[in-house]
């Protein structure tokens, strides 16, 4: 006695999907009609759940399927699952007037049984949180083991480097130092230089209110020899180089060239990582090293345009303020900080796995790591430099 | 939907004239081919001839540089952007890797046309993704897998599952088989048979495997000299005297497929 239709476009096309329920002797006939394709039966889903979470009564019940015009699989799918649940209530299921198509694709709907559609296992917030804490502990304690583990490696092979220097890879090397390091210089001149002229302009604003601007230039010669020269290279040189070996590399892994060099006897640690290690070891100091003198020119633009020093008494208070170990003290930090940035990046490229989006997401990590491992180590050098007093 | 194989001799597809160029490089010239509606069509031709091509041509990601292309009756360069839309919900692709979305599980990337295009509830989403996935042969555990989780039979089990969710009429096929060992590939011929018989679909599939030409298709079209040069059963392939055909299908393979069936 039941009836149920889809309201779906225009009627008499069969575009919408029906169905009737007639009682009968024994049990019911059930009448599905119209189109039961995929658009049609969302309209009459609910209905139908509702029909077999009911309980129909009756020993028996027949699909009459015969004004039934068109049917997809969706539709089967229907129609499977109500004949499935009805069965499962005890209910005996026949059909009537079924066409060859229609049972071809019944047949297939039902070949796969009934789907039980998973439910993904939901933890607590609690639960959720603490363990995302505990995994990325344990995630960066197994993280820095490698880094140590594959520091020794490369200092290993830099070792054998040295006691066979046939080993040694001078081509790779010379071209990596060209392109992590002279390639950088306009990038790391210009950046530099702004900086410098920043701070200047900064320092002699804020000193000049208590008439101290001539200590402008110690505050450039410290702070940028000290610390901001060095630490600006860094960051550009991790950005730049570091992404780079992490790209180059890891694309290299992708394609499967790393396995193909082994399989020929070619130790990747001789031709990709210790060239490119070697060559930020080289270049880094030189670009710290320029970096630091754009800082000072670029501090001195400042100094000359805004101050009305001169270039010769700008140089002169240069030299008051600044003696050897403040230049050393930040020269000292720029091997160190490419030994870094160096082996994070080739690191990185080593772990891609597999896919394009590995490289991706390697690269990415490769950058945060590398910047964020230079930041700290220039902290762990401030204090170690203040604790043995220059 | 009627199912079974009957050939009803009316154009699903119909390219007339087609040009395709890349610069200067002229890839298909003066092309013609017609698709009748519940076949099941191989393309052929050497590399570089420009198969995966046209079926990208065809299906709309490539314009035309001449010539037109009709599918349902209807140009897709001339149609509105809705008509456009409806008309690609009548078509299904499987793409040479699956082409899965990655961030989405099996089930979630079967769902997207029932998400976006009907605004399906979550339940009955679900039950006709596990009714997809387990109707191309894959247990029903896959469905909560990633694509990167998946060997590349899977994938293309998977891709195939997507390219169904709608019940399309056209299914098109780019490579297959290629990547899956002969046992995979066997079973992904078989796979398609059955389900181009029980959906009554019509499907233009891209292939190299003389095993898939055999077992799977109707007629065969084949690519060469910038047109179809061949479009017909594998006795007319047999009987061509184009030596290129010759060579593909009287080729020491070509025997070895053939003495199988």
């Amino acid at each position: 006695m039941a009836e149920a239709s889809g309201a779906q476009g225009p009627s008499g096309q069969g575009a919408a999907a029906s169905y009737a329920v007639i009682d009968r002797v024994g049990g019911f006939t059930f009448r599905p009609a119209g189109d039961w394709s995929v658009t049609p039966i969302l309209a009459i889903d609910d209905d139908l759940r509702a029909f077999v979470a009911a309980k129909p009564v009756g020993e028996s019940a027949v699909f009459d399927m015969s004004a039934l015009i068109r049917l997809d699989t969706a539709g089967a799918w229907l129609i499977d699952r109500t004949v499935a649940s009805l069965e499962a209530q005890g209910v005996k299921v026949s059909y009537e007037g079924l066409k060859e198509g229609h049972k071809i694709l019944l047949d297939k709907v039902g070949e796969g049984g009934v789907p039980k559609p998973t439910v993904p296992e939901r933890s607590s917030l609690y639960v959720e949180v603490v363990g995302r804490i505990g995994a990325a502990v344990v995630a960066m304690g197994l993280e820095t083991l490698t880094f140590v583990e594959f520091l020794g490696h490369v200092l290993a092979t830099i070792w054998r480097s040295i006691r066979h220097p046939s080993r040694f890879r001078l081509t790779p090397l010379v071209h990596h130092m060209e392109k992590a390091g002279f390639d950088a210089l306009p990038l790391v001149c210009l950046l530099t230089f702004l900086i410098g002229a920043v701070i200047a302009q900064q320092g002699a604003t804020q000193l000049r209110r208590f008439g101290a601007d001539v200590f402008t230039v110690n505050l450039i010669a410290i702070i940028f020899l000290r610390e901001v020269g060095i630490l600006l290279t860094a960051i550009i040189v991790a950005g730049r180089s570091g992404s780079a070996f992490t790209a180059e590399i890891g694309s290299m892994k992708m394609r499967e060239e790393i396995d193909a060099m082994r399989t020929l006897g070619l130790d990747p640690m001789d031709m990709l990582v210790v060239p490119r290690v070697l060559a930020l070891l080289f270049t880094m100091p030189l670009l710290a090293f320029i970096g630091d003198i754009m800082g000072l020119i670029g501090g001195g633009v400042v100094a000359v345009m805004q101050l009305n020093m001169s270039p010769a008494v700008y140089i002169e208070r240069l030299r008051a303020a600044a003696d050897f170990w403040t230049f050393g003290v930040g020269l000292l930090k720029a091997p160190f900080m490419a030994i870094v940035i160096a082996l994070v990046g080739c690191r990185a490229g080593l772990d891609v796995t597999g896919s394009a989006e590995s490289v991706g997401t390697q690269t990415t990590s490769s950058v945060v790591r590398s910047i964020f491992l230079v930041i700290i180590l220039d902290a762990i050098f401030a204090m170690f430099f203040t604790a043995v007093g220059i | 939907m009627e199912s079974g194989n009957q050939i009803v001799e009316e154009p699903i597809i119909e390219v007339q004239g087609l040009l395709t160029k890349f610069d200067d490089h002229v890839i298909h010239e003066n092309l013609d081919l017609s698709v009748k509606r519940g076949e099941v069509l191989g393309i052929v031709g050497g590399s570089g001839t420009g198969k995966s091509v046209l079926l990208r041509t065809i299906l709309g990601l490539k314009s035309p540089d001449g010539g037109n292309i009709r599918v349902f009756g209807k140009d897709l360069e001339m149609l509105p952007e809705d008509e456009r839309r409806a008309q690609e919900r009548r078509w299904g692709v499987l793409f040479q890797e699956g082409a899965l979305f990655s961030a989405l599980t099996v089930a979630q990337n079967v769902q997207v046309a029932y998400r976006e295009h009907l605004h399906m509830g979550q339940k009955l989403m679900d039950e006709l993704a596990a009714v997809k996935i387990a109707m191309v042969g894959l247990r029903s555990g896959a469905a909560d897998l990633f694509p990167s989780e998946l060997s590349g039979g899977m994938k293309k089990r998977a891709g195939l599952a997507r390219a169904l969710a709608l019940d399309p009429e056209i299914l098109f096929l780019d490579e297959p088989t290629a990547g899956l060992d002969p046992i995979g590939a066997a079973a992904f011929d078989e796979l398609i048979t059955d389900l181009a018989h029980t959906l009554g679909l019509t499907v233009v599939m891209v292939t190299h495997d003389l095993d898939t030409l055999y077992a799977t298709c109707d007629r065969i079209a084949v690519l060469a000299e910038r047109r179809v040069i061949l479009i017909g059963t594998i006795d007319d392939m047999l009987q061509s005297e184009h030596p290129w055909i010759r060579e593909y299908f009287h080729g020491p393979r070509a025997r070895a497929a053939f003495a199988g069936k």
